[in-house]
């Protein structure tokens, strides 16, 4: 009963998920290398973010669940006051706001990716599951409130996410089937008033998904030139650092958002097809630590981690091989970036601490 | 056990989120399946669709403009050749705001409404991603200033290029032509793949003629470009086939002697060689430098050129045609021979006018006081207008028109020149279509002394010059003699004789150039005194195209007449007698008499062929 834990349960690190990650990483920045135009500074820099990431999800492994249970009201106040003072005094333009501290430039939206899910995870945790009605209205005003804010900003592909994190935990959270069919009907019948409320911009991208050749040198470029990398790419692919569309800067956004169109044109196939594996073995890892959690809260929060780095992936995914309007949908570890590194980083330092700081009495219930 | 776990019912909430996610895999799996399908679909069912794609997206078909062939003289001058240049050009696509561009640009470089304005010409007719020039010869601080600053110009670039030089310039220049750029009226009948990286097109002369033998075929490169467009490397070339070398038959030292001997009179002067119609000399004065035309002449010194009273632009040699005078009367008294209306011992009375039956209008001789018995010697050599008003009379004018047609008058030589004009040989049947009016007698005995509806051009003079020198070889005037293709391939010119009057009696050949050559070495040749000391012999004919009407009885010394009114001077010639090898016709506009100004001319240019080209004078005598 006494027996020892085991070396990496002490250091509350889960092994699976580190390897995991580390993979990711390691192909993000073979691939960074190459999109960045062999850029060794670009490649050092993210590198260099990706150990604080790392360093940052240890940390947060030693913390119990509970410290984040009570932490999340706060955490979450303190993102939407950001938030509203950034849609009026925020620097920089339309989908990249930032708030400067001085000291560092961070993302407001960036702490929901984190608070919205941990916030729904106590609400729900905290009362009786599958959640009455009353309960799922006022969860539902919780994750609705920063969405639409990020929207706003207007960053509808964060907003949406970060809404998708929170109906993550409800769903989890055993909401109800005819709610889900409720939510769904009024969902596409706000689909045309959404329509008219959206910015032209955000309009054109998913006409262009419908018909990308009717706008080639302007919003269609993105999907053309993303799609001819990928289908270019073929089984095996160019080889690293071949790739000419990347190479020759036809394809756009290559080290952010489009990173995975490099990936398809250079490794093919065989390559895109280990990548997403990758991913859902980190996913079915957290979705394993999610099961085996042994409160609501836990098994919520990870639960919603885990399910929320497959929207992510999905929904890049789904952008560059064009099957998805483009939407600022960062590549997980893999695509050019500091912040959102760090925040997925945090969000499997919970996963491990869930997963780390269990009580032994547990066991034998 | 922990009270906050006490009032739950965790079995059901394990149970549910059990549930929960056993459906959320089997969503995902299901996404993944339409992502991984998506995937497999570009990558391996499209594959070679998006692999073309990619390659047409980072290879680019850049076309290699010829080098334009090289014209060199007969004597082996370099007449037109290509010297680098720098020039600014433009690729639309790249730029978002043209005018904004264009006036950054204009910081470093000079740029005129007239380059803008041709430029957004040009532009029109290019596809956005081919290159436009904007400027052309730049200076090499121009070329600097830019490159120093060339990121903040996107879509400009300077590029060397060769651009067409006239080293001999101005003297040639009728006959060699020039290149200009092109402009829109060109773009209608060139073949647009060969002329793709082309921006010059032989505008006159030789140089447009010829265009095709200049020009050379396209070549092209096969280049990786990034998204910017910018070249990275050429990956595959075919060279452009230079275009081929030409040589013509016009002798500088020929062109320049004549060009010397107009001095700054309007005229023309055409020598050919009767016996290969190779025209020798060329020259239409006033002339021009052709090099401003190259890149585009400012419209100050166009205009000054283009309203010149002196017409410079203007190729007289065979453009113009002027009443050939008196210089018809050779080829009258051959027709009188022809014919059998005439022997050359024939004798018509001049009593310095004749007059038709039921007319009252004296026609006078230029002589007023009357050559008295004239034979066709000394109708000739004389110049009596009596004695081709009886022959005309005689001859009367559709015969006169049929036989002046064998020599080519009235008719183009086709000669391998563009804008050549075809002349008046007159005829009734001419007159009813051209004017609608009926034929009066009076008018055949003007067409008789060369006047009236009568207008040759030089060349065309010295095309039946050469044919009376010849005896009846009508070769065709050329002015190329060579085509030689980068190959080494050499293409001379070949021109086949064409017998005119083949059944003439040699006899009558002879007595029709002995009158000539007593014309200039005859004691009473009209043109004797130009002749005086000419170490060889040659023949002649001189000519007065009359521009004023001179009422009857009316006495006008020349000297009063305004110098713009006074008539045209003309010459015909052709040395040595027996063995000709060089036929001219010199045409002094305004030259008031033949003898005066237009036999000197031609003397010059035989001095200049006899005595210091070392031309063989076979039958010189006299020195």
């Amino acid at each position: 009963m006494d027996e020892p834990r085991p070396v990496w349960q002490r250091m509350h690190v889960d092994p699976w998920l580190l390897l995991g990650l580390l993979a990711l990483c390691g192909i993000g920045l073979a691939v960074l290398y190459s999109a960045s135009g062999e850029d060794l500074a670009t490649v050092i820099r993210q590198g260099t973010r990706m150990l604080m990431g790392l360093a940052v999800m240890v940390i947060i492994a030693q913390f119990p669940p509970a410290f984040f249970s009570r932490l999340s009201p706060l955490l979450y106040i303190v993102g939407v006051i950001l938030l509203i003072i950034l849609n009026y005094h925020g620097t920089g333009r339309g989908a990249h706001r930032w708030l400067d501290l001085g000291f560092m430039r961070f993302q407001p939206a960036e702490i929901m990716k984190i608070a919205v899910p941990l916030v729904c995870a106590r609400f729900m945790a905290a009362g009786p599951l599958p959640p009455t009605l009353p309960r799922l209205l006022l969860a539902a005003i919780l994750i609705l409130v920063p969405a639409v804010l990020i929207a706003e900003q207007p960053d509808l592909g964060t907003g949406a996410l970060i809404g998708v994190a929170g109906a993550v935990v409800l769903f989890l959270a055993g909401l109800r089937w005819r709610y889900i069919a409720g939510i769904a009907a009024v969902g596409l019948a706000a689909l045309i008033p959404l329509w008219t409320l959206m910015h032209d911009y955000q309009r054109q991208r998913i006409l262009t998904l419908l018909d990308p050749e009717a706008d080639p040198l302007g919003t269609g470029y993105h999907i053309i030139q993303s799609v001819i990398a990928v289908g270019s790419g073929g089984l095996f692919g160019k080889g690293w650092l071949q790739g000419t569309q990347s190479r020759l800067e036809f394809l756009p956004e290559r080290h952010t958002d489009f990173i995975f169109a490099v990936l398809c044109e250079e490794f093919g196939f065989i390559g895109a097809v280990t990548l997403i594996a990758l991913y859902c073995a980190v996913i079915w890892r957290g979705l394993a630590i999610a099961l085996a959690a042994q409160d609501s809260f836990g098994r919520l929060l990870a639960g919603s981690i885990a399910l929320t780095l497959f929207v992510y992936v999905f929904v890049n995914v789904g952008m560059v091989i064009g099957q998805l309007p483009v939407v600022g949908v960062p590549l997980p570890f893999v695509s050019y970036g500091g912040t959102a590194a760090v925040t997925l980083m945090a969000g499997f330092g919970i996963l491990m601490s869930i997963h780390t700081h269990r009580r032994r009495v547990s066991l034998f219930l | 056990m922990p009270q906050f776990l006490s009032f739950r019912d965790r079995q059901s909430e394990v149970r549910i989120a059990r549930s929960r996610v056993f459906v959320a895999t089997a969503l995902m799996i299901l996404m993944l399946f339409a992502l991984l399908a998506r995937l497999a679909y570009l990558q391996i069912v499209r594959h070679d669709h998006y692999t073309t794609l990619s390659r047409d997206n980072r290879v680019k078909i850049v076309p290699v403009a010829p080098t334009r062939g090289l014209i060199f003289s007969r004597d082996g001058i370099l007449l037109a050749d290509n010297r680098p240049s720098f020039r600014l050009q433009v690729v639309p696509e790249r730029i978002e705001d043209m005018r904004e561009a264009l006036a950054k640009v204009s910081t470093v470089v000079d740029l005129t409404p007239s380059d803008i304005e041709r430029f957004q010409r040009l532009r029109k007719r290019k596809r956005s991603f081919d290159t436009v020039p904007l400027r052309f010869n730049l200076t090499e601080e121009e070329v600097a200033r830019f490159s120093v600053d060339r990121h903040r110009f996107p879509g400009f670039e300077v590029t060397a290029s060769l651009t067409r030089h006239y080293p001999v310039g101005a003297p040639l220049v009728h006959a060699v032509g020039y290149v200009g750029r092109i402009d829109e009226d060109d773009l209608d009948g060139l073949d647009p793949d060969n002329y793709s990286a082309t921006t010059h097109i032989g505008k006159i002369g030789v140089e447009q003629y010829y265009e095709a033998t200049l020009h050379g075929r396209v070549g092209l490169d096969q280049v990786e470009v990034n998204s910017q467009g910018r070249t990275l490397r050429v990956l595959d070339s075919k060279p452009p086939g230079p275009g081929a070398t030409i040589r013509l038959t016009i002798d500088t030292r020929l062109q320049a002697a004549a060009t010397r001997a107009l001095g700054d009179r309007r005229g023309a002067v055409v020598a050919i060689d009767p016996n290969t119609g190779e025209v020798l000399a060329l020259v239409s004065t006033p002339t021009f430098d052709p090099n401003p035309f190259v890149n585009g002449i400012s419209a100050a010194l166009f205009g000054d050129l283009r309203d010149s009273p002196d017409r410079p632009l203007f190729n007289r040699a065979l453009q113009a045609a002027y009443p050939p005078g008196s210089t018809l009367k050779p080829l009258m008294a051959l027709a009188g021979l022809h014919y059998g209306l005439r022997s050359p011992a024939d004798g018509t009375w001049c009593p310095g006018w004749f007059a038709l039956d039921n007319d009252p209008h004296r026609y006078r001789c230029w002589n007023k006081w009357g050559h008295g018995r004239m034979v066709m010697r000394e109708a000739i050599a004389q110049s009596c207008d009596v004695y081709f008003y009886q022959l005309a009379l005689d001859l009367g004018i559709d015969r006169m028109h049929d036989f002046l047609d064998m020599f080519g008058l009235g008719r183009r030589t086709r000669i391998d020149l563009p804008g050549e004009a075809a002349g008046v040989n007159p005829s009734r049947a001419w007159k009813r279509k051209a004017r609608n009016l009926p034929w009066y007698p009076g008018e055949t005995l003007i067409a008789g002394i060369g006047q009236g509806f009568h207008t040759t051009t030089p060349l065309q003079l010295a095309q039946a010059a050469a044919v009376i020198a010849s005896r009846g070889t009508l070769m065709q005037p050329h002015l190329v003699s060579r085509i030689e293709t980068a190959d080494g391939k050499a293409t001379p010119t070949v021109v086949r004789p064409r017998r005119v009057l083949a059944d003439l009696d040699p006899k009558a050949w002879d007595s029709v150039i002995d009158a000539m050559h007593a014309v200039v070495q005859g004691p009473t040749g009209t043109a004797r005194r130009s002749a005086e000391g000419a170490p060889y012999e040659y023949a002649g004919k001189t000519g007065t195209s009359q521009l004023f009407g001179i009422r009857q009885n009316e006495e006008i010394e020349t000297e009063d007449i305004e110098e713009r009114l006074r008539d045209h001077a003309l010459f015909i010639a052709f040395a040595p007698l027996d063995r000709p090898e060089i036929a001219l016709a010199v045409i002094v506009e305004n030259g008031a008499s033949g003898s005066g100004s237009a036999a000197p001319v031609a003397r010059k240019v035989l001095d200049e062929y006899f005595l210091r080209m070392g031309h063989s004078r076979r039958t010189a005598q006299n020195g």
